[in-house]
């Protein structure tokens, strides 16, 4: 595979691509609409042949996740990807590789619901990745790609967090960016990790096999003594402070002179860049604060704008309201924070943004 | 105190290596510290402590982790053999085992079971079908035998109330990527020598890349059958055999 490479490609592909090129050691999926193209692509790619990477297509989502929980406990670098049902499916074992702290990467194509829902693309899966994912006090590294490139450099960035904090990671994307084709610069093919650099790096937990030199490890979130589980918890919720402290990532386009902010992620975000853009036309000073990792949450950068003096803040989701609840802890009733949103998988456009902030919260004031 | 010595050529029998110090928390008389030490002495007798992992259940046996002196991961309930499926795929040269009970294998990880036994995976299986739930407390398991009374199953289990028990070691023979499933015992030393012989065939055949393998142990559980630990014995002879017989129920390792 050459070294850099520019290519038209769909977000779903490219998840496949950038996957096999960073080093990923195995994937098992399981086929859901619309992300189906992930697993299409790898097993077009048949990277066993190449970098020896494992793709499996399970029986299931409660499968798949699982799988990665057997891989993740040897240290191995294993993923999965699906769309909103599927990841309904895969709580259970969200929570146990949270617990366990194993990291992988989720992909999670959104689609609309609630049940069955639609094919079309939806943003209503935020609470459940960046509040809940499962039972029990845990919190996934959430990303949100707002392009097909981003989507390939979310691959690795996913990977390396969640190896730098053994913790799940996933990719919230949605029907909308994992559907479209786009230019990306694929990363240059990275090696595997050999069996031996893993037992370096991750010897200390990982189930890599018992040698005399060390003790047993323990891929497991069981402990039934009260005390010794608190202690897991507030070292689980020492981490997840740590995480919002280092890695809070977020885009501000014009937020430095702007009277009005849209808070909108991935494809959301795409559609209010060209709504800040159509504001400016009309001399309105909008600005747009696009959070990349919606977990940890770019509360500060929100607070920090109100404090300012923007004047309101509207938060642009395809859902009912959810983003929303986030940016308003965020300013803390400082000044008013409105939520638009489509459902049932129709995407709202740059115009309907627009006007929704003008009755909102322009008009009103 | 006395005063004994102790030739090497005199010891006939003593604990693994492979079992630890912890005091095991199972009851006395039930079928799983038997068969963990089964499985200890195999491991060991292959020379494959560095290159085992296993897979333990949620039920009576997830401590298993705290007696076997390997590595482990402890699966979510019933997912034990799409835990080690992933194990195994990503680390082909592992001798990667599931240790799980009635209904962790065959209740709510049927499909699990099913499909990694399906795909063929070079993994084994050990099930432990004691009829009952243990660990919650004596509830029906989907091997109850019909009549068996159980915390759920207050007044026997009746089929039409309760469904009929079934045998998913019969089943799993059917399936073209099993190449063993075997039901043994470990009632008597008899039955525990043989028990031994089956995990070592099954885990041979796991290395050698022949496909899936289950040793189903028909085990008690005198707790939740409310029988002391030798009335639990001859329970087992007198009822659970003659609906589970012992034996290999499909065999095609030598092929």
């Amino acid at each position: 595979m050459a070294d850099k490479e520019v290519k038209l490609m769909k977000g779903n592909e490219v998840i496949a691509h950038a996957a096999i090129r960073y080093g990923c050691d195995g994937y098992f999926g399981y086929p859901i609409t619309p992300q189906s193209e992930v697993m299409e692509t790898l097993m077009e790619l048949k990277p066993w042949e190449t970098t020896g990477m494992v793709v499996l297509q399970a029986e299931s989502e409660i499968a798949s996740i699982n799988m990665v929980y057997g891989g993740a406990a040897t240290g191995k670098r294993v993923m999965t990807s699906s769309s909103s049902p599927g990841i309904s499916l895969m709580s259970e074992g969200l929570s146990y590789l949270a617990g366990a702290e194993l990291p992988c990467l989720i992909v999670n194509c959104q689609r609309g619901g609630p049940g069955l829902g639609t094919i079309q693309p939806s943003q209503g899966d935020y609470f459940q990745a960046c509040k809940g994912g499962g039972h029990g006090d845990f919190h996934m590294i959430v990303l949100a790609p707002n392009s097909v490139q981003e989507m390939h450099d979310f691959v690795a960035l996913g990977f390396d967090l969640a190896f730098k904090y053994r913790n799940p990671a996933m990719i919230l994307a949605d029907g909308a960016i994992g559907q479209m084709m786009e230019k990306v610069t694929l990363s240059p093919q990275r090696p595997r990790k050999t069996d031996e650099e893993i037992v370096r790096e991750c010897g200390e937990w990982a189930a890599t096999g018992k040698t005399p030199d060390r003790k047993r490890n323990i891929a497991t979130s069981l402990e039934l003594r009260s005390e010794e589980m608190e202690k897991i918890n507030l070292r689980l919720q020492a981490k997840y402070r740590t995480l919002e402290e280092n890695e809070v990532r977020y885009e501000a386009i014009g937020c430095d002179d702007a009277d009005y902010v849209i808070v909108a992620f991935g494809s959301s975000a795409r559609i209010c860049s060209a709504t800040v853009e159509l504001a400016r036309e009309e001399g309105l000073k909008v600005g747009l604060l696009r959070p990349i990792t919606l977990y940890p949450f770019p509360a500060k950068p929100i607070a920090e704008l109100a404090a300012r003096g923007v004047k309101g803040f509207l938060s642009a989701e395809l859902n009912a309201g959810q983003m929303v609840t986030d940016v308003r802890l965020a300013v803390n009733g400082k000044v008013p924070v409105e939520h638009y949103g489509r459902q049932g998988g129709i995407v709202f456009t740059p115009d309907e943004v627009l006007d929704a902030l003008k009755t909102k919260i322009i008009n009103k004031q | 105190m006395y005063e004994v010595e102790l030739k090497d050529e005199n010891i006939v029998c003593g604990k693994s290596p492979l079992i630890t110090d912890n005091v095991m928390h199972y009851c006395p008389g039930c079928s799983h510290g038997t068969v963990h030490k089964l499985i200890a002495e195999v491991v060991d007798e292959m020379g494959m402590q560095a290159r085992t992992i296993g897979v333990s259940p949620v039920g009576c046996a997830v401590f298993a982790y705290n007696y076997i002196d390997i590595d482990w991961a402890e699966a979510a309930h019933g997912r034990a053999c799409a835990v080690a499926t992933g194990m195994k795929r990503l680390n082909p040269g592992k001798m990667v085992f599931t240790y799980q009970g009635d209904g962790d294998l065959s209740a709510i990880g049927t499909c699990e079971t099913i499909h990694a036994a399906a795909r063929g995976e070079n993994i084994v299986a050990v099930y432990i079908n004691n009829a009952i739930y243990g660990m919650t407390g004596g509830q029906m398991a989907p091997t109850t035998l019909l009549g068996m009374k159980t915390a759920t199953t207050p007044y026997g289990r009746d089929p039409r109330l309760n469904g009929y028990p079934y045998k998913i070691a019969d089943m799993l023979a059917h399936l073209d990527g099993v190449c063993y499933i075997t039901r043994q015992s470990v009632h008597t030393p008899a039955n525990v020598r043989k028990c031994k012989r089956a995990l070592r065939k099954a885990f041979e055949a796991a290395m050698a890349g022949k496909g899936f393998s289950m040793v189903e142990v028909v085990s008690t559980c005198n707790s939740g059958w409310k029988l002391s630990p030798v009335k639990a014995n001859e329970w087992l002879e007198e009822n659970m055999l003659p609906f589970y017989p012992l034996g290999d129920v499909k065999d095609i390792t030598a092929e």
